[in-house]
């Protein structure tokens, strides 16, 4: 394949440029916290459980964003990682009696462990033939749950009881669950941003844009694109466990082919190269259904499909990818404008 | 032994369905390096144009041929108009673009058409063949498949719009230095791909009876089947279409609970492709660093 | 209005009656649950309106049409009907954050209707928690009648489960040897009718049922199942499968030579879209139960009952196929819900509306099947009980046979 998964343009050049921009990143993300950490309390309960659900849905496509966006794998089954992480947590929580929160690390090692074994044959493949390796994954996830009913509840599903938020604190169930999946979501967005400002991320980056020359700068190919894999499904997981107890209820028709590609819409119209894009496909994918049904009720798809055609049109790196380099750019343009003003000034 | 060929037969019959699509998809991405999860929704809404058509009492042939006229310009329109403005954007842009006509095609017909299942003539007559194993209308699209197995061969092997089109989809830059209008390519390339969608959703329609979700499920074995045989071969996709029908029907039969004969499936041909990665017909591309 | 609408609303007056009576009393003042106004009812219902099920929306489009009907004559004693009917693709997660949605902001008296088995189950929980009616549920399951641990939580039509024991008693009193092949969907939907008829051969099931074939919604066609079962010699076949499956089996049934006595279950029996595409030689002599008028069959075209129903079709529900069952299905369930509505009077809060509900007595409806009623008790959530077996000639349905009585749970 001749076309490429294109990072955002280097923001790296001109560095005062880039500091200036990353102190007004610093300031963006305190803000954006403080935000999110505040608006539970001014929003019905309902409109917080709609926010949670965009959080969760932000930390499975940020778990899909370091494979596709980082490695330059497309993945069609990550529905099914999420399905994993979602039963993991309502077998322990129902059959076992595990506590909610202590529900979410075998999750992750479930989704990790998962991932890596997925990710070895899938070495193999690119392009349309890891698509439909992927998804077979996602094709087989409901039979499997279906199937092996003992464990799963088959098509009944599993109801899980409601977690209790802690006493004192005076928070009801909606906004404790907020106040949880906000957390994971920034130890999430942290944990990635680490791995892929580090080495891991630019051994990925470098086996995206130039897979034979990374394997001959010494690069292993096959530990970090298994390793890519392993940790995509992880985030993806721990999601999907998350979304199981804050819905309360799991059953084998809510991770369908339709779940993975929404998570793979979210990805581009976030922006997949890029960590703050899947906040942004968070909301796409919690809000953008629900408008399209207000909007119509007679074709709810068209009008979804139209909004991904106008996203991909006006921003086709997404909104972050495309978005963030202008406004590190106009910052840049600002700033070296301010230096000529004054070296005027001091000429004069 | 009859059960046998009787899993055998309607694996092939099945097959058969799942190529004619198939060969759609591997139009497409030998003309723009680029699957096209459209391609189903496309080929149901084809039919349901026929279908007004026939409705409206044209004779069946002439309605196939409407058909097929308005689905090349379909075809070609969807590609100047929808697909061209990601033509350079990152592959998963025109992914996501693919995705959202798959749902507007889908939506729109059932809209148009509502969701209940509609009967569709056939062409061909309706009688048992091979002592039941068979009916003459699963040999016609067989047929059909075939002829446009054929058609596609000798379009890429000895026509010269088929050889610019290989040209332009492999290398647009040096294709363009030689004169050959890429802009052009591609969009013939999506009205064929739409006309021989068109054809495939008019063959299996009386089988399968119309409906929006008609191509659903055939979209993913035919895609399974292109792939098994190599994305860029039509050969490898008529195959591959086959053995994914035949296969799915043994698995479902002998192997196990017909319940995870999709599982099964797929999980076959993976471990095919694991050691044929571009299929079985396909050729390896070379890449430079 | 035609006389026996005219009947069915004079006996629920009379159960009102009763009720208020035995409350101790006729209330004076009107009494509200949200939702519920002196101008106006909120009714809330999810809708597969996008995705594979998309189908079944022509109920939503029916049940919209009915209500509009009725507020056109003036709404339910002065009030009109407010139906918010939302998109859940089908998708348990997204149809629990759709009630809430309807429960919270829109701030419904109830959730009607609601289709689908898994969709239901997911927010059983969550509506008796909050005691809010989940009334008339639009699946066939039979755990929608467990008053005890459910008691905001109502069903409708017959279970599946009831409609395969009544397969069961036709084959055993008059099949007894019979080898019993079963087609279903892989889902809770065919396992019902599985699981049916091995209660209701009873003994003999472990004999009788020699083979079980499961499809997938996403599979292309039943061929290879339809094979398999031939394969296995049964000459009874039962297919619980949704319409358009139903017409692929009968097809290769026919087109392989098999000629077993076959059953399709109630919710693919439509002359217009199951048994016509099949193709009337093959097609014909093919069992089924019913309790609703197939609106196609010739028998009751020319009864006021069916010129009402086409009249409300013409003028309120065009986008909808006059041939299609599921119009018939969504007409009815909303007469069944104004019917509770007119009953509960001025008393609208969803404890009484809940407790009406379970009241219902002989309620008979005119596109239900003659001698088949509607009625319900305190510990009885199953309002519709009753079937007919009838068998398709090549052109329409006969029902044959009596009104029978499933056995319940």
């Amino acid at each position: 394949m001749e076309k490429r998964f294109a990072a955002p343009e280097s923001v790296t050049e001109g560095t005062s440029a880039a500091a200036a921009a990353n102190t007004w990143r610093w300031i963006g993300i305190v803000a954006l916290i403080v935000i999110a950490a505040a608006l539970p309390f001014g929003l019905s309960k309902y409109h917080v459980f709609e926010l949670t659900m965009v959080m969760i849905y932000a930390i499975a496509v940020l778990g899909l964003n370091i494979l596709t966006g980082y490695n330059g794998q497309i993945s069609l089954g990550h529905g099914g990682f999420f399905a994993v992480g979602a039963y993991t947590a309502a077998i322990l929580m129902h059959r076992y009696g595990v506590p909610y929160w202590l529900t979410l690390p075998p999750a992750a090692l479930i989704g990790f462990a998962l991932g890596v074994l997925f990710g070895l044959p899938a070495l193999r493949f690119e392009g349309p033939y890891l698509a439909l390796v992927t998804l077979a994954m996602a094709l087989a996830t409901p039979q499997l749950l279906k199937y092996f009913d003992t464990w799963t509840g088959g098509q009944q599903g599993i109801n899980l009881a409601k977690p209790t938020p802690p006493a004192g604190l005076g928070l009801d169930r909606d906004r404790w669950l907020y106040f949880v999946a906000l957390v994971v979501l920034l130890i999430a967005i942290r944990t990635a941003a680490n791995i892929l400002h580090g080495r891991t991320g630019r051994a990925f980056v470098a086996i995206r844009d130039h897979p034979i020359a990374a394997a001959a700068m010494g690069i292993d190919t096959a530990k970090y694109k298994t390793l890519a894999f392993g940790i995509s499904t992880l985030f993806t997981a721990v999601a999907g466990a998350l979304a199981a107890i804050v819905i309360g209820y799991v059953s084998p028709e809510g991770y369908s082919l339709f779940l993975s590609i929404s998570f793979l819409v979210g990805s581009a119209v976030g922006g997949i190269a890029t960590i703050g894009g899947a906040i942004v496909g968070g909301f796409f994918i919690q809000f953008v259904p629900n408008l399209a049904n207000d909007i119509s009720d007679a074709a709810p798809w068209a009008i979804y499909g139209l909004a991904m055609l106008l996203f991909m049109y006006t921003m086709p790196r997404g909104v972050v990818g495309t978005l963030w380099p202008r406004i590190v750019k106009f910052v840049a343009a600002r700033k070296i404008a301010a230096q000529f003003a004054v070296s005027q000034r001091e000429g004069r | 032994m009859h059960q046998f060929l009787q899993q055998i037969f309607s694996g092939l019959a099945a097959g058969s369905i799942y190529a004619s699509l198939a060969l759609a998809l591997v139009m497409i991405y030998r003309a723009t390096d680029l699957v096209n999860f459209a391609q189903g929704e496309m080929a149901m809404f084809s039919t349901y144009i026929a279908w007004t058509l026939v409705n409206a009492g044209l004779p069946f042939w002439l309605a196939f041929l409407i058909t097929l006229a308005v689905s090349f310009a379909g075809g070609m329109i969807i590609e100047r108009v929808v697909i061209r403005p990601v033509e350079n954007a990152p592959v998963l842009a025109a992914v996501v673009v693919t995705i959202g006509l798959l749902l507007i095609f889908n939506s729109v017909a059932g809209w148009i058409y509502s969701y209940t299942v509609q009967d569709f003539p056939s062409p061909f007559p309706d009688r048992p063949v091979f002592g039941a194993l068979m009916t003459t209308r699963d040999l016609g699209v067989i047929g059909v498949t075939l002829l446009m197995l054929v058609l596609l061969f000798a379009f890429f092997r000895y026509t010269p719009v088929g050889l610019a089109m290989r040209a332009a989809a492999q290398n647009p830059a040096s294709a363009r230095l030689c004169g050959i209008r890429v802009g052009r390519m591609l969009a013939i390339g999506w009205g064929l791909a739409a006309m021989i969608g068109a054809t495939a959703g008019v063959m299996v329609a009386p089988v399968l009876f119309l409906d929006p979700n008609m191509m659903g499920g055939v979209l993913i074995y035919a895609f399974a089947g292109a792939l098994l045989g190599g994305i860029t071969s039509p050969i490898g996709a008529v195959v591959g279409g086959l053995i994914v029908g035949v296969t799915e029907n043994l698995v479902g039969t002998y192997l196990i609970a017909s319940q995870l004969k999709l599982t099964v499936a797929f999980a076959l041909i993976i471990l095919v492709l694991v050691f044929r990665p571009n299929g079985l017909f396909g050729t390896a591309v070379v890449r430079r660093v | 209005m035609n006389a026996v609408m005219f009947k069915s609303h004079i006996l629920v007056f009379a159960v009102a009656g009763l009720l208020t009576a035995a409350r101790g009393g006729v209330c004076m003042a009107a009494e509200y649950s949200p939702g519920a106004s002196d101008s106006e009812i909120k009714i809330g219902n999810t809708m597969p309106y996008s995705g594979p099920a998309s189908g079944y929306s022509a109920i939503g489009k029916s049940l919209a049409a009915y209500f509009a009907m009725i507020n056109d004559q003036g709404g339910i004693n002065g009030r009109k009907i407010d139906f918010i009917s939302r998109d859940d693709a089908y998708s348990p997660p997204k149809t629990v954050e759709v009630v809430r949605k309807l429960v919270e902001e829109d701030q419904v008296l109830m959730v009607f209707q609601s289709l689908g088995t898994p969709p239901n189950l997911a927010i059983r929980g969550y509506l008796n928690d909050n005691k809010i009616p989940q009334l008339f549920v639009g699946s066939g399951a039979d755990q929608w009648n467990d008053p005890r641990r459910y008691p905001w939580t109502m069903g409708w039509q017959p279970s599946y489960g009831t409609e395969s024991r009544i397969f069961a008693r036709y084959v055993l009193d008059n099949l007894p040897d019979a080898k019993v092949a079963v087609l279903y969907q892989n889902d809770d939907f065919g396992k019902d009718y599985v699981n049916g008829m091995r209660s209701g051969l009873g003994d003999k099931a472990g004999k009788m049922i020699v083979a079980t074939q499961s499809y997938e919604t996403t599979d292309p066609t039943v061929d290879s199942q339809v094979s398999a079962l031939q394969a296995s010699g049964a000459d009874v076949l039962v297919t619980a499968a949704i319409p358009k499956f139903t017409t692929l089996a009968i097809r290769k049934v026919y087109d392989i030579g098999w000629r077993p006595t076959q059953f399709v279950n109630s919710v693919s029996t439509s002359v217009g879209s199951v048994m016509k595409p099949a193709g009337a030689e093959k097609s014909a002599g093919v069992m089924s139960a019913t309790y609703t008028k197939d609106p196609s069959d010739p028998r009751w075209q020319e009864t006021p009952e069916y010129k009402d129903w086409l009249a409300w079709m013409k003028k309120y529900n065009p986008s909808v196929n006059v041939a299609d069952a599921l119009a018939v299905y969504g007409y009815s369930t909303a007469q069944t819900l104004v019917a509770v509505l007119k009953a509960s009077g001025d008393n609208l809060t969803r404890d009484h509306v809940m407790h009406v509900a379970a009241s219902l007595h002989d309620l008979s409806l005119p596109m239900l099947l003659p001698g088949i009623t509607i009625s319900t008790a305190a510990d009885d959530y199953a309002p519709i009980k009753q079937m007919q077996l009838q068998k398709f000639d090549g052109n329409s349905w006969k029902v044959f046979g009596d009104v029978i009585k499933g056995s319940g749970r």
